[in-house]
């Protein structure tokens, strides 16, 4: 359990694809900390990923799923008028486009298609933003599979219109009480009702984190991001981005994004957590920069906790980054140094957000604006770079929020 | 692994030799109430063979809604594990039975692996149940425990398949935790032919005793179990008759007798 130290070993086996390895370890981190009575369901999902993911078969379905269904490639958008702001060349990414206006449907759809091959009878998710859960809950009435939402009471609140989405895809919500009521609990009954019928049900979680192999399967599923990136930087821009910029809460749009330029050493990668309203406990969702080493939901990786190991309560404006935790990699990616990751304030994010939308004429999520934060400030300190941002989802589902603490004051926030 | 002088076997087996089930008994610790711990685990411990002390945790998640409703109550009361210890170290007189601590992982990582046998032997814990540690994983906690003679219990599952059944049961110390049914605890289960049959092989396989949990609430389930398994386990029932003020050896009397 202890923290590795050996740096550029552990970088060399980074670049070497040496993660995750037997164990589902990542370095010192990840691994498979569940109930007996789920180690047999992960037993079989570990090898039905083994036999199905690299496929030529299940490829074929997936990627004529993801062009025909999913709307991919997703485009790339040169932002000129951020560029000028920043002083850079500002490249976005566009999930915001995929099927269901996030990049959660590459994940969805992917488990999905798995989980009928494994011959599951009903599937569960779990969600924070609603986005999994809509997500989910598409791809679940696209294969004709039925699809049981665990979402926490305070996010149904706050993410009101996606509720009804997941309701109107044929799933059922349900609304979870217990604990803090947000992702975090969602999680925690998703995995009760899982060890409830482990033979039946597939889990089907949204983010880079949970018990191997869910880190891997996340991670190989959303790596379409940066594979279509990279390929469309260097179309387009004719060089690989000097940066690339991705919002961090579980980490699965981040891994997405961030796997197929690890072995670019050129191009500096920044990971943007939700520092919510600043260092205090239970103020923020920052977990690398104020967590310590834990296991919590099936694996081991940094953790907001206190000196008990109790897991604490999160803030951030965004649901989808309102987690205590982070997945496996993120943690060896920081501790090995090759990515860094920064946190911004949710009073930071509502202003990138309004910037984005008038600049661009784009609404990106409050999750994703966390990377528009970091990178406009790393733009600043590195003047006339070429900048690729990972837009993971657009806004509308923020609309709740947006109309509370943002709309009044909108245009002297903008300018 | 000799098992024959392991303090929670021997409790069990005083029990068997008796010729009744061995009770198992879990309390979270704390709850109801921090001054009635000791009160209630010394009550408890006059009728049970083992009592598993629960270390509450914020993220339950095998357990059902009572142990959760105990397990934030007792940690908005102040309940850690350092507390407990010390509580342990404190009781007088000190119990016949067993003790074990009942923890998920993280609790026992925060209070660090290298101090947590020697304060667990110290307050007079013989061994540990970790709901979220299975076996692949224990390589670093078994050692570290067994190195201060305290015992880390296996649970096996009505899904866990016949040949990792086997590896876990002749791998087991102190006793194989039947798991009774799939599911969370505290769920109402009625055992049916598939689960007798199931807790047989787990006996077959098994050298240590076999005690059945998840769901035993009734004095008909014990009847039913009592000829395949050494011992039952009582969690979220007795947590109840705590909550509702209850006498908790009078109800684990109840069960058997």
């Amino acid at each position: 359990m202890s923290l590795s130290s050996n740096k550029p070993d552990m970088l060399k086996q980074l670049l070497h694809g040496d993660y995750p390895d037997a164990r589902g370890r990542y370095g010192a981190f990840g691994g498979r900390y569940v109930p007996e009575t789920l180690v047999p369901a992960l037993d079989r999902l570990e090898s039905g990923v083994r036999r199905h993911l690299h496929a030529d078969d299940f490829q074929a379905e997936l990627m004529a799923e993801l062009r025909d269904w999913v709307g991919r490639p997703t485009a790339l958008t040169p932002a000129p008028t951020l560029g000028r702001r920043w002083g850079a060349q500002v490249w976005l990414k566009r999930e915001d486009l995929a099927h269901t206006g996030a990049h959660k449907i590459n994940n969805a759809i992917g488990q999905a298609l798995l989980a009928r091959r494994l011959g599951a009878r009903r599937i569960v998710a779990e969600t924070g933003a609603g986005q999994h859960g809509v997500a989910s809950a598409a791809a679940c009435a696209r294969l004709g599979l039925p699809c049981t939402v665990y979402m926490g009471a305070i996010d149904i609140e706050r993410q009101a219109p996606n509720v009804d989405r997941m309701k109107l895809l044929g799933a059922t919500v349900v609304p979870v009480t217990s604990g803090d009521r947000t992702l975090r609990a969602a999680i925690d009954e998703a995995l009760r009702d899982w060890v409830s019928d482990p033979d039946g049900t597939y889990y089907l979680l949204g983010s880079a984190v949970g018990p191997h192999p869910y880190p891997y399967l996340v991670r190989e599923l959303q790596s379409v991001i940066g594979r279509e990136a990279r390929t469309q930087m260097l179309e387009r821009a004719g060089a690989l981005p000097d940066l690339v910029a991705a919002c961090v809460g579980g980490g699965s749009n981040a891994i997405g994004m961030f796997h197929p330029f690890v072995a670019d050493a050129a191009v500096q990668i920044l990971g943007v957590e939700a520092g919510g309203r600043g260092a205090g406990l239970g103020e923020n969702s920052a977990t690398l920069s104020y967590g310590r080493p834990g296991v919590l939901h099936g694996s081991y990786s940094m953790l907001l906790q206190d000196a008990h190991g109790q897991v604490q309560e999160t803030h951030s404006v965004s649901a989808g980054l309102d987690y205590p935790g982070i997945g496996p990699e993120h943690s060896l990616l920081h501790d090995s140094g090759r990515v860094r990751y920064e946190s911004a304030t949710d009073e930071e994010v509502l202003d990138a957000l309004a910037e984005c939308c008038a600049a661009e004429g784009i609404l990106p999520a409050l999750e994703s604006a966390h990377a528009f934060v970091g990178a406009r400030r790393w733009a600043q300190a590195n003047p006339g770079k070429r900048i690729l941002v990972c837009l993971s989802g657009r806004g509308d589902k923020d609309m709740p929020t947006l109309q509370r603490l943002l709309v009044p004051s909108s245009p002297e926030r903008a300018t | 692994m000799s098992t024959s002088n392991n303090p929670i076997t021997t409790a069990i087996r005083r029990a068997t030799a008796a010729g009744r089930p061995a009770l198992v008994a879990y309390l979270t610790a704390g709850f109801p109430s921090r001054q009635h711990f000791r009160e209630h685990l010394l009550a408890i411990a006059t009728e049970a063979e083992v009592v598993e002390i629960g270390v509450p945790f914020t993220d339950p998640m095998a357990d059902g809604v009572t142990i959760q409703r105990a397990s934030r109550a007792a940690l908005e009361a102040g309940v850690t594990l350092e507390w407990i210890f010390s509580e342990l170290e404190n009781l007088q007189p000190k119990p016949a039975a067993a003790l074990l601590i009942m923890s998920y992982l993280n609790p026992l990582l925060a209070f660090g692996l290298e101090r947590l046998p020697e304060a667990a032997a110290r307050a007079g814990i013989s061994g540990f149940i970790v709901p979220d540690l299975p076996n692949e994983e224990s390589g670093e906690m078994r050692p570290a425990l067994s190195a201060k003679g305290l015992t880390l219990v296996q649970m096996v599952t009505p899904v866990t398949p016949e040949a990792r059944l086997k590896t876990l049961c002749v791998a087991a110390e102190g006793f194989v935790y039947a798991v009774t049914s799939t599911g969370i605890t505290g769920k109402n289960f009625g055992a049916t032919e598939e689960t007798i049959a199931y807790l047989e092989r787990v006996r077959a396989a098994a050298t240590v005793p076999v005690c059945a949990g998840f769901g035993i609430r009734s004095r008909e389930q014990v009847d039913r179990l009592k000829s395949h398994v050494d011992g039952v386990i009582v969690g979220s029932a007795l947590v109840e008759v705590l909550e509702r003020g209850e006498d908790p050896a009078a109800f684990l009397k109840s069960l058997w007798a």
